[in-house]
């Protein structure tokens, strides 16, 4: 078992430089000069000061130089300096990630129990109107465009009804809570902040909703077949067969062999959030990595979008990891090969 | 099921099969569900055919069917619904209800473009890594993962902002993006058919990798693939028409779906101008799994199994 995740961190490393230098091959791919991009008027007007630039931030140097720059800088923390807000892009990243992973977290929490629920319901009555309603929902929510649902959400509930706020994280004006994990709804919890959990639950319910609609159809779907497949076994007739209660087979005879595709799918579905807060942070004005990484990438600011990439790989990397721990712990046959 | 399932579960024909599977019965519960189901199950890939039928008929009779030129902005801005306009008009006075129709030859073709290129690149990889194994499945699927892990929207800017952004270099990325998910599927599935006992025995009997592979492994995972890659399609749809809303793939004045959503996020006021062409791409995605989602039931030869031993 150890070594098995030794091998699997040791896979995750590697995964993580191949990241980094696949990220900085693509954004070097960039024809725009991201020198000219950051000064503008001036470097139109003086070479002498793109010069000075170009030095300052190591883009004369050749490719190969500037990665293993980037590469050593990476190892001690150091992403560099975002050329649009002149901060380091650890700083950014670290400002914006919370926002972003209170968001997907909301979202995984929504779908896992909306999704897991709706796809047993939809298996145990399999065929009838309970499971063809679930069906129809399912599809359309990973039909729906996820930029479309948060327009239509945002146009319906906060402009014609006025029931929620369509953007931010809190109301206009009130304080945060004390920064503990810079995550607005659990900082408030911990500290016991009624009165902005309130206003942190009424803005966050409807980007994350919007954003599960496509993993919550995802997870229902998955949960249903691989329920239907498991039903399909011999040994679950023995089970029957030996007289066991119907509920006895569902827990323990389905559901655990069920389980081991779906922690797949929410590993996967985990990964689909995080691009797909880019969408729904747009439009919500949501303060996370997601507007940050698209407004960096449209001003050519090639720290910045290197630095997200990489973050967001770091994330992928552990939760695939968690997967496969937890799938061997699951299936120890998976151990072995 | 003989010939050709896709055709035979796609058509409203009644069940009439049933006699016959019924002798194959494997176990009895839930009788009740079988009777009350099958008519509930076949009109969903009924509408899905009827409705992409719709689509692709729009598509290509666009020209003639759209009241206006989709590009001429003579109209007032912003115009509500009415006889003349049925969808009204946009925020620079061009008909929607014409540019939704040219819009349906861009994001369908594309769509099914993408699908196609990303499943044969997936399909490749996936099963060369479950059959083989050891240092090629490890290198595949370090590959895979990599691309997996790469935020894919953010990959899709890069390329936009390296080769200018553009249709055609939103379908090469997004195909860099999603072949991951073809090689992972398909290499889950040779991985756990490769100790099944018919591939030994074809091995035993002298089989070679290739053959084995393409006769005896490829027609137990091609409906399982054939099904995701139709599922796909909405999906391709759904990514088309995300990285357009960006701004990332069509370029104004294209008429593309995604491109007209964000137009109507422009125009908050104007429910009509976003409404419409986020309908047009919700009726397309959805057809596409209604259809995808009887194919799965009818190709999975497992989940088949179970439903055809339900009387």
């Amino acid at each position: 078992m150890v070594s098995f995740i030794g091998r699997r961190l040791v896979a995750g490393i590697f995964l993580v430089i191949g990241i980094s230098f696949v990220a900085f091959i693509l954004t070097n791919l960039v024809p725009g000069d991201p020198a000219a991009a950051a000064l503008g008027q001036r470097a139109i007007e003086d070479p002498g000061t793109v010069a000075a630039f170009r030095a300052k931030y190591g883009l004369d140097q050749p490719l190969w130089r500037q990665y293993a720059i980037y590469l050593g800088n990476l190892v001690r923390g150091d992403l560099g300096i975002s050329q649009q807000t002149r901060r380091p892009v650890g700083a950014d990243v670290a400002k914006f990630l919370p926002a972003t992973a209170e968001l997907a977290l909301a979202a995984i929490v929504i779908s896992l129990v909306v999704g897991l629920s709706l796809g047993i319901v939809a298996a145990v009555f399999r065929d009838r109107f309970l499971d063809q309603l679930i069906r129809v929902l399912s599809l359309g929510g990973v039909s729906v465009p996820t930029f479309w649902l948060a327009l239509a959400a945002s146009v319906v509930f906060s402009v014609k009804l006025g029931w929620l706020p369509s953007t931010g994280q809190l109301d206009p004006g009130m304080d945060r809570p004390t920064d503990i994990t810079g995550m607005v709804l659990i900082d408030s919890l911990l500290t016991g902040n009624g009165e902005t959990l309130t206003s942190a639950l009424k803005h966050i319910i409807m980007p994350a909703v919007v954003l599960a609609a496509y993993t919550i159809g995802m997870i229902t779907r998955f949960t249903r077949a691989s329920m239907l497949e498991v039903l399909g076994n011999d040994y679950i007739r023995a089970a029957r067969a030996k007289g066991l209660p119907e509920r006895t087979v569902l827990f323990r005879h389905v559901l655990r062999p069920a389980l081991v595709p779906i922690i797949t799918v929410t590993g996967l579905a985990l990964g689909s959030l995080l691009s797909g807060t880019v969408l729904v942070e747009n439009i919500f004005s949501w303060p996370g990595m997601g507007q940050y990484a698209y407004k960096s990438s449209l001003a050519l600011d090639l720290p910045a979008v290197m630095g997200v990439s990489i973050v967001i790989a770091v994330i992928y990397v552990v939760i695939n990891l968690v997967v496969d721990i937890l799938y061997s712990v699951i299936d120890p046959r998976i151990r072995q090969s | 099921m003989t010939t050709d399932p896709i055709i035979a579960e796609g058509l409203p024909i009644p069940p009439a099969d049933e006699p016959a599977t019924y002798m194959l019965s494997t176990h009895t519960q839930r009788r009740r569900g079988r009777r009350t189901g099958s008519p509930w199950r076949r009109p969903m890939a009924v509408i899905g055919v009827v409705v992409i039928a719709f689509w692709l008929l729009i598509a290509v009779l666009a020209p003639w069917l759209a009241p206006y030129d989709p590009l001429v902005q003579d109209f007032p801005r912003l115009a509500a619904p009415d006889p003349a306009h049925l969808f009204g008009t946009d925020g620079s006075g061009r008909d929607v209800l014409s540019r939704l129709m040219y819009g349906s030859r861009v994001s369908i073709p594309l769509a099914v473009l993408l699908v196609t290129l990303s499943t044969l690149v997936g399909s490749t990889m996936g099963a060369i890594a479950g059959y083989f194994g050891r240092w090629a499945d490890g290198i595949v699927m370090r590959i895979a993962d990599l691309v997996f892990a790469f935020p894919g929207i953010i990959l899709a800017m890069a390329a936009a902002a390296a080769f200018g952004p553009s249709l055609r270099n939103a379908v090469l990325a997004l195909v860099i993006v999603t072949w991951p998910s073809y090689a992972r599927v398909v290499r889950s599935l040779i991985l756990s058919l490769r100790e099944s006992e018919f591939v030994s025995a074809a091995r035993l009997m002298g089989s070679s990798a290739r053959r084995t592979l393409l006769v005896d492994l490829r027609p137990n995972a091609a409906g399982q693939v054939l099904v995701l890659a139709a599922l796909e399609v909405g999906n391709a749809v759904l990514l088309l028409s995300g990285l357009s809303f960006l701004g990332l793939g069509a370029q104004a004045p294209q008429a593309e779906w995604g491109a007209m959503v964000s137009d109507g996020a422009r125009n908050f006021d104007s429910w009509w101008v976003g409404a419409f062409p986020g309908l047009a791409i919700l009726t397309v995605v959805l057809a596409f799994n209604f259809l995808g989602d009887t194919l799965r039931d009818a190709l999975d030869p497992r989940t088949t199994r179970a439903l055809r031993s339900l009387p």
